[in-house]
């Protein structure tokens, strides 16, 4: 059987999901052994123009992590869907926006003004914006668009498979790769992560009733080592994630914030999320629920720290 | 924008609300017709992302009515849509959503003519609100 050609890809993402691929440890040699890796930027000497050049479809599958916010990662987004058969989302940005997404909540101008005029540290004299055009000598040079929205890979070109986690636990990346190698495919559209509930289902922390009477963030209580962290007033996020990846977080004690993406079945995790810690309020009075919820400071960035951008309201309506 | 006719999506209790409402019509109370009535059986059973989804699907406004604290047929169902609804009214104003396109409220099934009140109210914000527009996609970047 000839060897399979992989691609590997980063758009907009911190490449957290770069060095998860290598998570699988010593199974890379089978990697190595079933597959050519033909475009990898981070760790191998191809030119986008490489890629340009091979033929529509001849890439068996591309691994893109990161999402799209720039006309850059758009570009590449097309190009890579145009020369694989297979193209998977592979981490929380590509498959639900994650932290990049959060850049929704704002638009491009906000942001730029943000990284170059306003914060403290910045010395810009020249009150200098990155320009999308710039004319030296040699000639013109351009930079990427940056766009108001971020959005998933889904929304801009058709994704075949998606797997979830910021980044992918190994056991997820790996059923990704010997699902690739082994030619057992899922049904099209699914989400590849060890079949799993909520992350709660995952979590040994013992569980009685829920009932709040203050939320906490996480420097300021101690936990109980035992207790689940949602009992205790932390916003853990376990209750409206899909699980799969162990209950890493909520096992070291520290609150699930989601990573994983919504439960299977459902679509706005965020909204969910939002349900979840309202209901166990411990109040029936109007004030008392409103001062309890003032403990969370930030609740749509909370519930929606990874799927803005792949939720129902995707992005914040803001001034242009 | 005089012609605009805003959507208003209304999640109405099968006990209190929807008999609030079904009074109002048998009561002849005139009534603003911008509200599309979806019956549940408890404000209890509107998860908020019911809300967001009658918003993408274009609705201007969403209202939810229930019991009366206290009345629930349920004992308590209102009490956590109350609690819910509070959560998601903030958020919903970080995602840029009006405050007057939400609405959470009580009406009795005695009460067509609050019912009628609260409708007409709230078609009348969202009038002047204008349409909401769920998603920009605005991509120059510079300003």
């Amino acid at each position: 059987m000839p060897k399979l050609k992989v691609a590997l890809y980063w758009a907009a993402s911190c490449g957290g999901c770069e060095i998860a691929t290598l998570a699988i440890g010593e199974r890379i040699l089978q990697l190595a052994e079933a597959a050519d890796i033909v475009f990898w930027p981070v760790a191998i000497d191809a030119k986008y123009k490489d890629v340009e050049e091979m033929e529509d479809g001849s890439i068996d599958a591309c691994l893109f992590n990161g999402a799209v916010r720039n006309s850059e990662n758009e570009h590449m987004a097309r190009l890579l869907r145009q020369k694989s058969k297979i193209l998977i989302a592979y981490g929380s940005c590509a498959y639900e926006g994650c932290i990049p997404g959060l850049a929704n909540f704002f638009n491009a101008r906000a942001i730029l003004e943000c990284a170059f005029l306003e914060t403290a540290s910045t010395d810009n004299g020249g009150k200098t914006l990155p320009q999308p055009k710039f004319n030296v000598p040699e000639g013109e040079l351009d930079l990427p668009v940056l766009y108001d929205t971020v959005k998933t890979l889904a929304q801009v070109v058709d994704v075949d498979y998606s797997v979830p986690g910021c980044p992918p636990e190994e056991s997820a990346t790996w059923m990704a790769l010997e699902a690739l190698i082994s030619g057992k495919l899922p049904p099209r559209g699914a989400v590849i992560a060890p079949p799993a509930t909520a992350v709660c289902n995952d979590c040994p922390r013992i569980k009685n009733e829920k009932k709040v009477r203050a939320f906490h963030r996480t420097y300021e209580i101690v936990p109980d080592p035992d207790k689940c962290l949602l009992e205790q007033g932390l916003l853990c996020c376990g209750v409206g994630t899909r699980g799969g990846c162990g209950a890493l977080c909520p096992r070291a004690g520290m609150p699930c914030t989601g990573c994983y993406g919504p439960v299977e079945g459902v679509r706005d995790q965020g909204s969910h999320l939002l349900s979840a810690w309202a209901s166990i309020i411990d109040s029936n009075d109007p004030d008392e629920i409103k001062n309890i919820l003032d403990g969370i400071v930030d609740p749509a960035g909370s519930a929606y720290r990874y799927s803005l951008p792949a939720s129902m309201i995707n992005r914040a309506r803001v001034k242009p | 924008m005089t012609d605009f006719e805003p959507k208003i999506v209304a999640f109405l209790c099968n006990w209190c609300s929807y008999r609030g409402a079904d009074l109002a019509g048998t009561s002849r109370i005139k009534c603003a017709a911008n509200v599309r009535a979806i019956r549940v059986m408890c404000s209890g059973r509107v998860e908020p992302a019911f809300i967001l989804r009658a918003f993408e699907l274009g609705a201007d406004g969403v209202l939810v009515l229930g019991c009366h604290p206290g009345d629930c047929h349920y004992a308590e169902g209102n009490y956590k849509a109350l609690r819910r609804m509070t959560l998601l009214k903030r958020a919903l104003a970080q995602l840029g959503i009006e405050e007057d396109r939400f609405r959470l409220d009580w009406v009795s099934a005695s009460e067509g003519d609050r019912f009628s009140h609260i409708v007409n109210e709230m078609t009348e914000k969202v009038r002047e609100l204008g349409p909401y527009k769920p998603r920009e996609e605005a991509r120059v970047a510079q300003a």
